[in-house]
């Protein structure tokens, strides 16, 4: 073996062992975070966490239902809104822009998704807190609907994309008009792609806290409707954890393993429907 | 006097010689005729003065080597160029002799149907593949005894009749082709535009599709592009012979393979280029 042929089998082993330390702490944290949230939460959930509304300040016990309930409301009011303007949106720019218009919808839309989720939440304040004088749910809902446009538009359209011409061809061959072409064909063909990206961003705004903390505000009680301040996971989670009480801090972290729990099966399952899915290109 | 009876044309590439007059191609046996068309992509002109005839309850082939302008022809035939962002054609293309630039395009798609060079079902049902077309037309007949008509004329039925409701793409790359033809059909189109349907295909599934398209002469008019010279010689009543965007001979089928009159032509089906 030549000294040459030994440092290059060298320099070899060396970045293997190195891209796989890398590899290796990348999966570990979030073994790390699962670990450490399931030690320090695991035993505050009961059924109590599930069904109870908070306890009032200094009593122990309690828990979060409203503020699950809030959650479930607000992305279930986020995602009516922001699902069909980024699908819709999604459609026209795979199917219908010409490029120039193409470019510049599809730079806003990575614009958008690069502003902060801080900044969203002030543009929520703006535009639905102050005309209506309080914190609400629509004004969180409308805040993590904005964050799901982007998102979702640009999956869409990548998902579109995807789907090959011949299919098109052979629709509108037959006299289909191009909107039925899409709608019957094209979508079909790349549903399950929007689907998963519908979930992956309905997983990612559930766990945005910034937007919420001055448009759903925060509640200990129950929010009837959709126009009064309301509880979520998130923002009690960083209510619990910054109090001074041990046992809110141990409420804090049941409620990161729920809500890590939630948006890691909502992920598990998308990516499922993705990979049964993966063959639409023939 | 209609191209499939009259002796080969030849329609030099020089602009000075006189192209055959289009009264004498009369209407009457011919379904399409296609008057001085010109294409361009851009800038880039890809057809130049074509003029020819599609004759009906015929099979007309369309032949040339790669690039030579024969599919974008058959194209324009429904129309499916306009898909493409920057195609612009000049000259007058008729069916049943009204200008079908003039008409309205999903309507024309209906009555001039078209099959891809690859199989493209799509992703649904057998039985949906072949509805589809009828849903979206809003066709008042009972979908079911239309779908089995269509398959049956495709030469399908025997093979799928169990199993309708399973995915199309679970079927061999033949019976896909052939379900595509199937579904075309179910509209019953006046013409069906094939764009080298076979190429994708293995001898046998071939064989099946050629004979098939005799068969079908009697449902519709039949037009087909295709860069085997063999099969045009096999299917096709009359031949278009096309190189770098001109139609350098136009005949009845027998006589272009066995007498042409160009030397391009001959040229080529002795395989002495393409």
């Amino acid at each position: 073996m030549t000294a040459r042929l030994r440092w290059r089998k060298f320099v070899s082993g060396t970045m293997l062992t190195l891209t796989g330390v890398c590899a290796t702490v990348a999966v570990s944290v979030l073994f790390f975070i699962l670990g450490y949230l399931v030690y320090h939460g695991g035993s505050s959930i009961n059924w109590n966490f599930f069904t109870k509304l908070p306890a009032p300040v200094g009593e122990i016990g309690g828990g979060m239902a409203n503020a699950i309930v809030g959650s479930a409301k607000l992305l279930l009011l986020a995602s009516l809104f922001g699902v069909p303007i980024g699908f819709f949106g999604g459609i026209y720019l795979a199917e219908f822009s010409n490029s120039s218009v193409a470019f510049v919808v599809r730079y806003a839309a990575d614009l958008l998704n690069g502003v902060p989720s801080i900044v969203i939440g002030i543009f929520a304040y703006a535009l639905v807190v102050l005309p209506f004088k309080h914190f609400s749910t629509l004004a969180g809902a409308f805040a993590l609907g904005v964050m799901m446009i982007p998102i979702t538009l640009r999956s869409t359209e990548e998902f579109l994309h995807a789907v090959p011409r011949a299919l098109r061809e052979g629709s509108m061959a037959l006299g289909a008009s191009r909107w039925r072409t899409i709608m019957s064909v094209v979508v079909p063909a790349a549903y399950r792609g929007i689907m998963t990206a519908i979930l992956l961003a309905l997983a990612r705004v559930a766990g945005e806290t910034a937007p919420l903390l001055f448009t759903a505000f925060g509640n200990r009680y129950w929010s009837p409707g959709v126009s009064q301040p309301t509880a979520s996971l998130p923002v009690m989670i960083f209510t619990y954890a910054i109090s001074p009480y041990d046992d809110w801090h141990r409420q804090a972290w049941a409620a990161g393993l729920v809500l890590l729990a939630l948006i890691l099966i909502v992920n598990i399952f998308a990516r499922a429907i993705l990979s049964r899915g993966g063959t639409i290109l023939r | 006097m209609h191209a499939s009876v009259r002796p080969a044309v030849s329609v030099n590439i020089n602009p000075t010689t006189v192209t055959p007059s289009r009264e004498s191609a009369a209407a009457a046996a011919m379904r399409m005729n296609i008057n001085k068309v010109n294409f361009f992509y851009g800038s880039k002109q890809t057809l130049f003065d074509i003029s020819m005839g599609v004759a009906a309850n015929k099979v007309t082939a369309l032949i040339g080597p790669s690039g030579c302008g024969k599919s974008t022809l058959l194209r324009t035939f429904n129309r499916m160029h306009e898909t493409v962002r920057g195609a612009k054609l000049d000259g007058e293309i008729l069916l049943d002799g009204k200008n079908i630039l003039a008409q309205d395009v999903t309507q024309l798609r209906r009555r001039v149907g078209m099959v891809f060079q690859r199989p493209n079902p799509f992703p649904k049902s057998i039985f949906d593949n072949v509805a589809y077309g009828l849903r979206i037309n809003g066709s008042k007949l009972p979908i079911a005894d239309a779908v089995e008509k269509s398959l049956r004329h495709a030469a399908l039925w025997d093979e799928v009749k169990d199993h309708l409701h399973k995915s199309a793409y679970e079927l061999s790359g033949g019976q896909q082709q052939r379900l595509c033809i199937a579904r075309g059909l179910a509209v019953e189109p006046e013409v069906l535009l094939l764009d080298e349907p076979c190429s994708a295909l293995d001898p046998i599934s071939t064989a099946k599709i050629e004979e098939l398209l005799v068969q079908l002469k009697d449902l519709c008019t039949i037009c087909i592009v295709t860069h085997n010279m063999q099969q045009a010689a096999r299917v096709s009543d009359s031949t278009a012979f096309l190189l770098m965007g001109q139609l350098v001979e136009f005949s009845p089928t027998p006589h272009m393979f066995t007498t042409p009159s160009d030397p391009r032509t001959e040229a080529y089906i002795t395989g002495r280029f393409g």
